[in-house]
């Protein structure tokens, strides 16, 4: 199953960092703002925007009723095309076939396209533990590898890192992997994208395997689809050999003419532009230009799992473009590494759990780490309802169930923790019943008002470690109602 | 049991309910536009992404590709195995062919690249490149720093994404082009030039050329 960092701990302790770490704050408000902003107005030049997110909901989810079919019809398409593919039920499983094709080629060095979908199987430390080296080529990719970190934004992997952290970075770090930084290297993005070109070209120049995610697959025709700034996706999908791409099952799509709805709602979720600086599309190989030899990686890792559930499988439309990490308050202040996970966001805090079920505590920890406010949903652009899927989660945590996990329904526990949250409950339930009894706890909360912790003790301490514990009023609304209308009120008793 | 076996069989038992029906009723096109205004708006979004427009009749285009390529100072200049010879006839460059045995280090030391398109769309400002006639290989208007992309108005101009997935023919191999190669991934502010052709001059042929 997927990696999760190791000894991640639960969402609330790992967001502390973030949110006490002023540079981090400032580093993600600015770039979530500026962001924002950009793509409300790039979503308002088009007039038929909330049709064209209904039409990219039924899409995906028209796919998804049919995912098999629509799985073979690419892979009869990729094959007739020129094109191999494989199938990997999971993480372990699609490394080896990456690595196992890598090695047949007999380099010892791979370009990687920036994917989420390789970096959720480990595929780089599989490599390296194979005694390949794999180069990341997306630049903000590049400066999460050389600082040695891990990405916490989807579409902006290093949004955490200001100027003067990635000038450091580069000055200290690019030369144990090829071309030094230049002498004197300063922090103009303009200076620091020179030195990430100059350093990444004479890595593009030769390389001979390429490994790619891609965006879409199109079932019908086989084509591959990979949107990018920079011209590194370009790179590597048209020199090297070889291309592998590792692909998630859920980015099929039936037909060439379904990319008119995503080439116009993606870009401008994403990057906040009308369109992207490039495009690729290929089917296949193509005699005499570009890769000779074409794989692709089919992976599950838990989507089938997800599939199976009627309410959190909407997940799987997802086209990773980010708008909902922008909007997220959560996120805004907490940081994408907090998340435990290459999915980071609200989007994360319910694929992840679905992806690697909620044993973990980070996992149970996710679908918490919301204010269900649900800016979220509203910027979707292919309508995912990530509220109501975090609240079904929420139910899963604290209460347990029937899930599907492997493939294999099974009924979980209620995570650890939530039993104390479960009494709680039970015991608001019986005072609620009893109106002489609830009537009675409130005075007596209302006379020990000046006696208010900062924090509650015991299993109630978990609540205010994150939160104000309000203050009691002098006095219960019932009594402010029986003083102030008290005649008026005691008529509708 | 195959893994293929094992994915499909796990698929089949998790898809449940009703069918969805896609419903296409967003426009193929945004507003009504003249084959000049598209032409229009397909050069102020080219600009906007800091590409550099230029307008040209068949007459004037050799010259002005002289213009473009000499202003640069470029010496020698990738060309697709077809373009049109006359386009060059002016300039005082080494015109060099992508050779099959060409190697990307060689093409790496070339200072421009002439190409066509297959289409132009306006609403997003963006060039279709499909390895059709004047166009050549993917890797030609991906190494060179200098790309000079030449669009024939009005037959190779569309409106909208629609109307190009309509036209173009997915088993080619796409390259999509709006602007010159850009990245945002530094504190989100945008530097034009990363790895691909910093400098994208996009010639509009033909229509109301100047």
């Amino acid at each position: 199953m997927t990696a999760i960092p190791l000894g991640m701990p639960a969402f609330p302790t790992a967001a502390r960092d973030g949110v006490h770490d002023e540079v981090l704050r400032a580093n993600l408000r600015h770039a979530t703002h500026t962001i924002r902003d950009k793509r409300a107005r790039a979503v308002a030049e088009l007039a038929d925007w909330d049709r064209l997110r209904e039409a990219g909901k039924a899409v995906k989810d028209h796919t998804l009723r049919h995912l098999d079919r629509y799985l073979l019809e690419l892979e009869e398409s990729v094959t007739a095309a020129g094109g191999t593919v494989h199938w990997a039920a999971d993480a372990d499983e699609a490394n080896r076939i990456v690595t196992a094709l890598v090695l047949a080629t007999g380099e010892r060095e791979v370009v990687k396209v920036k994917s989420m979908a390789t970096q959720e199987i480990g595929l780089n430390e599989a490599l390296e533990a194979a005694g390949i080296a794999a180069y990341e080529t997306d630049l903000a990719e590049l400066i999460v590898q050389l600082g040695h970190d891990r990405p916490s934004h989807i579409l902006v992997p290093a949004i955490h890192r200001n100027r003067a952290e990635i000038r450091d970075i580069f000055r200290t770090e690019m030369a144990s992997w090829g071309r030094p930084a230049p002498d004197g290297l300063g922090d103009d993005p303009r200076e620091l994208a020179e030195a990430a070109r100059l350093h990444l070209r004479e890595k593009f120049l030769r390389a001979k395997v390429a490994v790619s995610g891609a965006n879409f697959m199109v079932a019908e025709t086989g084509t591959m689809v990979v949107l990018e700034s920079e011209g590194n996706g370009r790179m590597c999908l048209t020199l090297p050999d070889t291309l592998i791409s590792v692909v998630g099952i859920e980015k099929v799509v039936p037909t060439f003419r379904d990319l008119e709805i995503f080439l116009q709602t993606l870009p401008r979720s994403s990057t906040a532009e009308r369109m992207n600086p490039y495009t690729t599309m290929w089917t296949g190989t193509t005699d005499g230009d570009g890769p000779t030899a074409f794989h692709l990686v089919l992976l599950d890792n838990g989507r089938t799992d997800t599939l199976a559930d009627a309410v959190g499988r909407q997940a799987l439309r997802c086209i990773r473009c980010s708008a909902c990490l922008n909007v997220c308050p959560v996120y805004e202040r907490a940081g994408g590494h907090a998340y435990g996970s290459v999915y980071p966001g609200p989007i994360g805090a319910i694929l992840s759990p679905q992806l690697r079920g909620t044993a973990s505590e980070i996992d149970a920890s996710l679908p918490y780490a919301s204010t269900l406010c649900g800016a979220c949903y509203e910027v979707c652009p292919v309508a995912i309802d990530i509220p109501e899927v975090l609240v079904h989660l929420r139910e899963r945590v604290a209460q347990g169930g029937p899930v599907t996990r492997e493939g294999i329904r099974v009924r979980i526990r209620p995570a650890r923790g939530h039993t104390a949250e479960r009494a709680a409950m039970r015991a608001a339930r019986l005072l609620l019943d009893r109106p002489g009894a609830l009537r009675a706890g409130e005075r007596l909360l209302s006379r020990a008002h000046r006696l208010r912790p900062r924090r509650l003790p015991g299993p109630g301490r978990a609540w205010t470690d994150s939160r104000e514990l309000p203050r009691p009023p002098a006095e219960s609304f019932r009594d402010w109602w029986t003083r102030e209308r008290g005649d008026r009120g005691e008529e509708h008793r | 049991m195959s893994t293929r076996d094992l994915i499909l069989g796990r698929i089949r038992r998790a898809v449940d309910g009703p069918d969805t029906e896609v419903p296409r009723d967003y426009l193929r096109e945004h507003g009504a536009r003249t084959p000049e205004q598209s032409a229009d708006l397909l050069a102020a979004h080219l600009t906007e992404y800091r590409a550099t427009v230029h307008r040209a009749d068949e007459d004037d285009l050799p010259p002005l590709l002289a213009r473009l390529l000499a202003r640069r100072g470029s010496a020698t200049v990738l060309v697709p195995p077809d373009l049109p010879p006359h386009w060059l006839a002016d300039a005082d460059v080494t015109v060099v062919h992508d050779l099959a045995a060409s190697t990307p280090l060689e093409l790496d030391g070339v200072d421009s690249v002439v190409t066509g398109c297959a289409l132009a769309v306006a609403e997003t400002g963006t060039l279709v490149l499909d390895a059709g006639p004047e166009q050549g290989r993917r890797r030609i208007t991906l190494i060179p720093d200098h790309h000079v992309c030449v669009v024939r108005i009005p037959d190779r101009l569309v409106d909208s994404i629609p109307q190009a997935l309509d036209r173009l023919d997915p088993t080619r191999p796409l390259t999509w082009i709006s602007g010159p190669s850009a990245t945002s991934d530094i504190e989100l502010d945008r530097v034009e030039g990363v790895h691909g052709p910093r400098t994208l001059e996009v010639v509009l042929l033909g229509g109301s050329a100047q």
